[in-house]
């Protein structure tokens, strides 16, 4: 039996095609997964998120404790509130998981983790914290979650959300910069997202899950599927965590290297003696973008042949709904440059397809 | 609950089949089909004059989700080709039973299509899969 999140029955209400995602019931699509992407790129839309797990990390120790866990180097973070997206490594530099912190205040930094991975995490963390004393690893599964991304995100959940903020809230949310987190009376707001568009990520306690969605169906915001979560995530060239990248890749195979703090030298995070090595030799594969030339659909584990460089494969593929043609990332041979052509097996075709720089799509325009 | 028109027979594989007054049988994939796959973003039709034997996989249809095969139901010659599908794909999610039509063959033995399934032996797969 899949695990239900509390916005499971007006998933059902709204004619939600359900799905199991990494265990959990979730909706798809609620009838067009193209018209619910549109949605985000043009107006507003919004996403259950509530199956993704939040950590709370609490304690003295926590600072010291996210310098060993984490590949990014969370000192850069000297505001309350400010985000971070770093990836978590195993000794062999290999991604356990790819995760997103919120320096909340000293003593307190909030994870938020992937759901498939979520059991792997906080028993990953459970092991790496058994040397540290001030800290307290806190699984928020009281909180729920919901995703509201498009250019006209932030306004509408301001204008939907007058009477479930109190005293200047909705202040504060006007005024919350990018990439920034702020905890308020009933709620956890961040300026967050993945999809490439600008947007707010909100916490609340699951019973009050259903009212916030009801309160922003009403403000005219579009309830989206995981589809459309997938389809704009990869026009906005994110990973996506199992398929792009996973334990027996590094972020340097993965596009991920900006994620890496390298600095300070002296910050012994787990699994930087194996990237050291590796950046020292170099990386024989990584990952680009890439645009089908032809008709059809790029998925994902498609065979990509570089010509003198080797083989490479598909590791997420789609049609883009904003750039009505097909769109993959790929793990290929490093020394494929941009603008080549190369050609995808799909079925028993050879397909041409040009290798390019990603995001595919940034505020809801081409980048190609 | 999917539209499942009487006039016609089916598949398993959730294909459906037309008698045409010329002799020739329509075939394009059942509302049910297309609401699983959801918005169809391409399709791979087969081409004219081909041969193909009940069971064959002759078209691919592929939504924004998935790539998904479609079976020769019957024995036969394909005929005609919905060749407007390539520009709008998405007629299949529309007009599955009308529009969306995706090949004609001319079949072999014109009483292969009485072993189909009807309607409701139809609806029965459908429910089975709920």
């Amino acid at each position: 039996m899949e695990q239900r999140t509390p916005l499971y029955q007006a998933h059902l209400r709204a004619g939600a095609k359900m799905v199991n995602f990494g265990g959990w019931d979730m909706p798809v699509n609620y009838g067009s997964q193209i018209d619910e992407h549109h949605a985000v790129r043009r107006d507003a839309g919004m996403f259950d998120v509530s199956h993704m797990c939040i950590v709370d990390l609490e304690g003295s120790d926590t600072r010291e404790f996210l310098h060993v866990l984490v590949a990014n180097y969370i000192g850069k973070l000297k505001q309350p509130g400010k985000a971070l997206y770093s990836c978590m490594l195993n000794p062999d530099g290999g991604v356990i998981d790819d995760l997103i912190l919120y320096y909340m205040r000293d003593g307190w930094f909030r994870l938020v983790v992937n759901a498939a991975t979520a059991e792997k995490d906080l028993a990953w963390m459970h092991q790496q914290a058994q040397s540290f004393t001030a800290l307290e690893i806190k699984r928020r599964s009281d909180l729920g979650m919901i995703a509201v991304q498009g250019p006209n995100a932030r306004q509408k959940v301001i204008q939907a959300l007058r009477g479930f903020t109190v005293k200047d809230e909705d202040e504060r949310l006007s005024s919350l910069g990018r990439f920034f987190g702020q905890d308020m009376e009933k709620m956890f707001v961040a300026r967050t997202g993945y999809t490439g568009e600008d947007g707010f990520e909100i916490a609340v306690g699951g019973e009050q899950c259903e009212f916030v969605w009801k309160l922003l169906l009403d403000e005219g915001v579009t309830p989206c599927g995981l589809g459309a979560r997938d389809t704009l995530r990869l026009e906005a060239g994110m990973n996506l965590y199992g398929s792009d990248m996973d334990e027996s890749t590094t972020p340097l195979e993965s596009g991920l290297e900006w994620t890496v703090g390298w600095e300070p030298v002296s910050r012994q995070f787990i699994g930087r003696s194996a990237l050291e090595a590796q950046r020292e030799t170099g990386t024989t594969r990584k990952l680009v973008g890439l645009v089908l030339l032809e008709r059809g659909v790029l998925r994902s584990q498609q065979k990509v042949l570089c010509q003198q460089h080797g083989a490479g494969r598909i590791t997420s593929g789609s049609f883009s709904p904003t750039l009505s043609k097909s769109i993959a990332l790929a793990r290929v041979p490093s020394s494929v440059g941009i603008n080549e052509h190369c050609k995808v097996e799909i079925r028993d075709k050879q397909s041409s397809a040009k290798v390019v720089k990603y995001p595919f799509v940034k505020g809801g325009k081409s980048c190609l | 609950m999917s539209e499942i028109p009487s006039e016609l027979r089916y598949t398993k594989s959730h294909e459906w089949v037309r008698s045409m007054e010329d002799g020739h049988l329509e075939i394009g994939i059942s509302d049910h089909a297309q609401e699983m796959l959801g918005d169809m973003v391409y399709v791979e039709l087969p081409e004219v004059g081909a041969t193909v034997n009940t069971g064959d996989d002759c078209a691919v249809v592929e939504s924004v989700k998935a790539a998904s095969d479609v079976y020769a139901p019957i024995s036969g010659e394909i005929v005609e080709v919905n060749s407007m599908l390539s520009e709008a794909p998405e007629t299949i999610n529309s007009d599955p039973y009308g529009e969306g039509w995706l090949f004609r063959l001319q079949p072999v033995d014109d009483n292969e299509v009485d072993e189909l399934l009807d309607a409701e032996g139809y609806s029965e797969v459908v429910e089975a899969e709920n």
